[in-house]
């Protein structure tokens, strides 16, 4: 079982668009959104949703007001300012530590499980899919982006087929960590920017921190083809294979208007080829291939 | 009085408007880049930095000595951080939320507490215009801590312009609560309108005033104004695509300077966030 994640670092580089394309080159995969906050690749893919569970976060604490004696353990205990004057738990500031509710003299707070979002089992045209939604002003999103991870890997295994693409989340923090861990190759997306490559070299940093190998694409690369240039070289300069570059072309916002993957929409263009010729070059890169076996099928047989 | 810029959306224009909306006001403001996992603003503002300052989270440190392996606090912690084997505390310091139960409940008084490094905290300035950014050490999952501190070292007798990160969950409302207006910035496609909503809701969670903010404005579809129709959602700036300006921003160019012309729009836009929190009667006009 090998999975792409696709990440960026910065935002709207078109992570969710190559996701999609590359969905509509793959055979025989699985796809999943890890960006459970702000999901997106289900408005290219328009899943059915076979199957739909509440996920289940953390908890939160709830003050009984019969039961308060007033004597204001919670509020000095509280390090998150949780707590008002009149002993209310405000639910966004609130933790989920629990320490009021272990501490409360009286046993006045209770603390219910929350369900924080949903996640879904879905069929695409393309195949089936894992996605999500985490409830709004939720936290514990790395949780539930590794248990979409987990569901998808599953399903691939029940269904037989050897890869998933996963997109990712943008950042480098909680969610994207869970992301990323243990994956077999990390796509990332770069804008030609100041801050495209800025957020570039974190995120490289954070796939060597763990350990996973990264690929760079250069998307838009004709906007500035200077730091085009730049990035490819701080790319190699930190072992991290260049992929390929995709021309700034509307195509891909015509065909998320669409509701479609850029290989469904119009006639054939140059950049059809560019997102190609990428698809090919991480099928065939040495980290899908780790013992450097190219056509594992053919081999065992 | 504090302006959050958010979005739902990655790439939508947050920093662009942020950065922008500093520059043209010039005096009086304080940008601060609470965007600690990719923290951009600095790359187009170009702030002197005058300071840099550790940021660490409290976790626990056990002393063995005094330990009696009663498990007490790896039974209070509901972050999995602390395990008790045999006659060994682990302490998992990256999954430690820093509440401080384990060092409460220990009845021998073992835990002490020590410091994982969050990031960094960055102090400068351009010219008149303050600056304060918030950088998450690589490896480092949570970004609230961070995204906290930057906006309590903040001026309050400044106008705060805060270049929040994307998305819905505890990092964005981080940035935003207690903020008097979130201005969004969307661009009109699928995803930007998509990701819009679920902003929006956010916003509308904590009940502060909002308004909008269309870049890329004739791109993909016209969804994203029907619903601010529909939503009462006031369309406050467009900036419309033009070549120029993304191979301006792909250099690290600011539209204020490059095109003058937007000099005037940037500060009423600032203008007319000023009067819609003046309206609401929260308004304390801090930038003059």
């Amino acid at each position: 079982m090998r999975e792409i994640v696709i990440i960026s670092g910065k935002g709207g580089t078109g992570k969710t668009s190559l996701t999609a394309a590359f969905a509509a080159l793959a055979k025989n995969s699985v796809l999943c959104d890890a960006d459970v906050d702000a999901a997106d690749l289900h408005l290219l893919m328009q899943p059915e949703v076979r199957q739909r569970t509440d996920f289940m976060g953390g908890s939160k604490a709830v003050i009984n007001p019969d039961l308060c004696t007033g004597c204001g353990t919670c509020i000095d205990l509280c390090r998150f300012g949780a707590i008002t004057e009149s002993f209310q738990v405000d639910a966004i500031r609130c933790e989920g530590c629990g320490v009021c509710v272990d501490f409360c003299p009286a046993t006045a707070i209770d603390f219910p499980v929350q369900r924080c979002g949903e996640w879904y089992r879905s069929d695409t045209r393309f195949g089936p899919m894992v996605h999500a939604r985490l409830g709004i002003a939720e936290e514990n999103s790395g949780k539930l982006v590794s248990l979409v991870r987990k569901e998808a890997r599953q399903l691939a295994e029940q269904r037989g087929a050897d890869l998933i693409i996963t997109d990712g989340p943008p950042g480098i923090g909680c969610p994207v960590i869970a992301s990323i861990g243990g994956a077999t190759a990390l796509v990332i997306v770069v804008e030609p920017t100041v801050s495209g490559i800025h957020d570039m070299e974190r995120v490289v940093q954070l796939a060597a921190h763990f350990k996973v190998p990264g690929m760079v694409c250069v998307n838009k690369f004709d906007l500035n083809l200077e730091m085009t240039e730049a990035i490819e070289q701080l790319a190699r300069q930190h072992n991290v294979v260049v992929l390929g570059r995709v021309s700034f072309d509307p195509a891909f916002t015509r065909s998320m208007v669409a509701g479609k993957t850029l290989f469904e929409y119009g006639e054939a263009t140059a950049t059809w080829q560019q997102v190609r010729d990428i698809w090919t070059q991480i099928i065939n890169s040495p980290a899908m291939h780790s013992l450097g076996i190219v056509d594992f099928k053919a081999t065992i047989q | 009085m504090i302006i959050s810029v958010a979005s739902g959306k990655g790439g939508t224009g947050k920093t662009t408007v942020s950065v922008n909306m500093a520059l043209a006001l010039g005096t009086g403001v304080e940008l601060l880049d609470c965007d600690v996992e990719e923290p951009n603003a600095h790359l187009f503002l170009k702030p002197v930095i005058e300071r840099s300052e550790r940021v660490e989270t409290p976790v626990p440190l056990v002393d063995l000595t005094k330990c009696t392996f009663c498990r007490k606090c790896s039974a209070i912690c509901r972050f999995n951080a602390l395990a008790v084997v045999g006659e060994k505390v682990l302490v998992f310091q990256e999954l430690c939320h820093s509440c401080g139960g384990c060092m409460l409940v220990c009845p021998e008084g073992a835990i002490t507490e020590t410091g994982r490094e969050l990031g960094t905290l960055n102090f400068g300035a351009r010219e008149s215009i303050g600056f304060i950014n918030g950088q998450l050490r690589v490896g480092e999952a949570m970004s609230p801590p961070l995204i906290k501190q930057v906006r309590a070292a903040a001026d309050p007798k400044r106008l705060t312009i805060i270049d929040a990160p994307p998305g819905t969950s505890c990092p964005v409302i981080a940035a935003m609560n207690g903020a008097d207006f979130v201005l969004m910035v969307t661009e009109p496609t699928p995803f930007g309108l998509h990701d819009l909503k679920l902003a929006v809701e956010a916003v509308r969670l904590l009940g502060i005033p909002a308004g909008l903010v269309v870049n890329r404005a004739d791109i993909g579809d016209r969804e994203v104004f029907e619903y601010a129709k529909r939503e009462h959602l006031p369309i406050l700036l467009t900036i419309p695509f033009d070549r120029r300006i993304a191979q301006a921003y792909s250099r690290g160019k600011n539209i204020v300077e490059e095109f003058p012309e937007w000099r005037e729009r940037f500060v009423a836009l600032y203008h007319d966030i000023e009067a819609i929190i003046t309206a609401k009667g929260k308004a304390v006009s801090c930038a003059k």
